[in-house]
């Protein structure tokens, strides 16, 4: 009998795993044109960027980027940074939904978890082709761990975070929804310590002005909510277009939520951004050379022209004046959004190692500023990690059936029959 | 009289003749705790209280955290930039070319009315409360616990390159044949754990700019350089607040 029982099962979920697989097949086939060459754009970035991190990672980085002894951090680790904080924010905001209760976020919950979980991993896949040893990484983080270390903890917190975070995806996915939420807020806890740390990378160190001081821990908090709450309204609408279903109804007033979220977050960012620059223009000669070269300096259009105006000023104003109704505006509010925060990410790096550290000794060797420009293969990883989060997108919409947020009220009605797996339980 | 609100008159005023030598003691030891245990026991360093606390040697030679304390002393001024230190490190140590662990910075002072240039020879500091030691997350770079070198272990160094960014001093590089970041450990690999006195640097040097020693050994140069106040001692960057071990004068 126990044998017959367990062939049966294994039957059973013999013809699951097929339906399962058809089902994959079924929707990731005969989908319209722009589908496929946005897949195919995707994949190809994909496929260049770790072509071009393996052709580095086996010459040497120190003969492929740009980084030097005085500017060890280019754009990979910006770029890092750039996926983290987008991942930590979507984790965050849509917390408040399906963690903390707020009924109005939920329509977004499953689609930014799975988002939360695909932006980390090419933060990953990013930081992998920057760091000189990954193996080591892996082996060393846990049989020589050094607890005063930031980057230790970062480590094994955002190990510890992509842990609770693919379990609520499960968990989601499964329709197990409290214990979605206790591994969800499991996630939130992590998250934050983990991003926290990564601000604290960068904020303990007394060698470097720029970033010196608590402030960043708590800016990179700050600034992932905005960065989660761009990447919630220019995901979910990408994802209404790629499944022909218009934004409407819950959706859309998540979307609003969000929004507002969004608009709040800017304006903190903005008053913690101008408050930092303030007081950095009142300090040290090595950290007020830092913040010239990024409002007058070298880095005064990306600045303002990136930062401050495509990163805060027009997503502010596009958010505001949208309603939360006016889509287009909300779009391109957050594209533009999305898009000053790349430079943010990228001027937070590169100024805070511009100016020597032997700058106040006023030799020859180290008259004015530093100079650091990305390489070839170094801007190919960064365009890598950016089709890796289009590849896993898209077809995540459609592996995942686009993410479909039931109502919980629901949940004993007959399920669509696109989910045949679900189906079979 | 009220000095920070509190009142004075009314008390006995304490002078050091009424303190028991026991409490004076304990007193001492008390302090020594304090901050041993803020600090993770390794803080002390003479940098920052350069001028003042130097001149009572005895007191300060006890709390050394390492023996030997190993430091450096740079007569700023006796430096000519003829690089034979770097060539020797470079030699001893097998340092590539793209990469250094010492070298020799150059200031020019056209308005001064003696010497118009000076020469500054910088290496890693060893410091006390070294940044790169606190920020690598594997421990691959760690202070000897004896002698209180900033040290590497390279195999276990992931290359993350924080220890870079975290040095005050631009002391390391990442060495590519090495697959680790690399730095000055006072030729301690090289010469020191051999037998050896001296760094390569300090015997290559004609001019006797620089010196290397035992801080905790009053009899050493560096000790006697650094304990007196007559000629000032500095270190570079002492806002870091690292503690650093390599002194500078000029003499």
């Amino acid at each position: 009998m126990a044998e017959n029982n367990t062939k049966v099962t294994q039957a059973g979920s013999d013809i699951r795993m097929f339906w399962a697989w058809q089902s994959i097949v079924a929707r990731l086939t005969g989908l319209g044109k722009t589908f496929y060459i946005w897949f195919g754009i995707s994949a190809a970035l994909l496929a260049a960027g770790l072509a071009a991190g393996m052709h580095a990672f086996f010459v040497g980085y120190g003969h492929i980027y740009n980084v030097t002894r005085e500017v060890p951090w280019g754009i990979l680790i910006s770029t890092y940074v750039f996926f983290v904080v987008t991942s930590t924010g979507l984790c965050l905001v849509s917390s408040i939904g399906h963690v903390f209760g707020s009924r109005e976020f939920m329509p977004i919950a499953k689609r930014s978890v799975y988002l939360s979980i695909l932006t980390i991993m090419a933060g990953f896949l990013v930081m992998f082709f920057e760091t000189e040893n990954p193996v080591n990484m892996v082996v060393y983080n846990v049989l020589s761990p050094n607890f005063t270390s930031n980057i230790w903890w970062m480590g094994t917190l955002y190990g510890a975070y992509l842990f609770f975070m693919g379990i609520e995806f499960v968990c989601l996915q499964l329709e197990r929804h409290k214990l979605a939420t206790y591994a969800g807020f499991l996630g939130v806890i992590s998250g934050i310590a983990a991003h926290s740390n990564l601000g604290a990378v960068f904020g303990m160190l007394t060698a470097r002005p720029f970033w010196y001081g608590p402030y960043m821990p708590i800016y990179f908090i700050a600034s992932a909510m905005m960065s989660g709450c761009a990447a919630i309204i220019l995901f979910t609408w990408m994802a209404s277009k790629i499944n022909r279903e218009p934004l409407e109804g819950t959706m859309l007033r998540a979307v609003d939520v969000t929004r507002q979220v969004g608009i709040l977050m800017i304006c903190v960012i903005m008053f913690f951004s101008a408050w930092k620059i303030i007081a950095g223009l009142v300090g040290g000669e090595a950290e007020r050379e830092a913040f010239l070269a990024l409002i007058t300096g070298p880095y005064a259009f990306n600045f303002w022209a990136f930062e401050v105006l495509a990163g805060m000023v027009a997503p502010l104003v596009l958010y505001v004046m949208s309603r939360g109704t006016n889509l287009n505006m909300l779009v391109w509010g957050s594209i533009s959004m999305i898009f000053g925060i790349f430079f943010m990410r990228y001027d937070l790096v590169v100024v805070g190692q511009i100016v020597p550290a032997q700058f106040e000794m006023g030799v020859n060797e180290y008259p004015g500023l530093l100079s650091y420009t990305p390489s070839a293969h170094e801007i190919l990883v960064v365009l890598g990690g950016i089709g890796m989060v289009g590849t896993l997108f898209l077809l995540g919409e459609k592996i995942f059936a686009a993410h479909r947020v039931e109502e919980h009220a629901h949940e004993h009605e007959p399920r669509p029959a696109l989910e045949p797996v679900q189906q079979s339980e | 009289m009220k000095i920070n609100g509190i009142e004075f008159d009314e008390n006995t005023p304490e002078k050091p003749d009424m303190l028991s030598r026991m409490e004076r003691r304990a007193f001492l030891k008390l302090g020594l705790a304090v901050t041993g245990a803020f600090a993770g026991g390794t803080i002390l360093s003479l940098s920052s209280i350069a001028g003042r606390a130097f001149a009572s040697p005895d007191a300060h030679a006890k709390q050394y955290p390492y023996k030997p304390h190993y430091s450096m002393l740079i007569y700023q001024n006796r430096c000519i930039d003829c690089e034979r230190c770097l060539e020797a490190c470079a030699k001893t140590n097998h340092v590539p070319k793209y990469g250094y662990r010492t070298a020799i910075l150059e200031r020019e002072a056209p308005k001064s009315t003696g010497l118009k240039r000076e020469f500054i020879p910088v290496l890693c500091n060893h410091c006390n409360r070294p940044p790169c030691v606190r920020a690598c997350p594997t421990t691959a770079t760690y202070k000897n616990e004896k002698n209180g070198i900033v040290m590497m272990e390279s195999k276990k160094c992931i290359g993350c390159k924080t220890c870079v960014a975290a040095c005050p001093y631009n002391a390391r590089y990442f060495n590519e044949e090495r697959k680790a970041v690399d730095k000055c450990d006072f030729c301690f690999a090289t010469r020191l754990s051999k037998g050896m006195k001296d760094t390569a640097c300090v015997e290559a040097c004609p001019a006797k700019a620089r010196v290397f020693g035992d801080l905790s050994d009053p009899s050493s140069e560096v000790y006697r350089m650094v304990h007196q106040i007559e000629k000032t001692v500095w270190v570079i960057r002492p806002e870091t607040g690292v503690a650093p071990n390599v002194f500078y004068t000029r003499g």
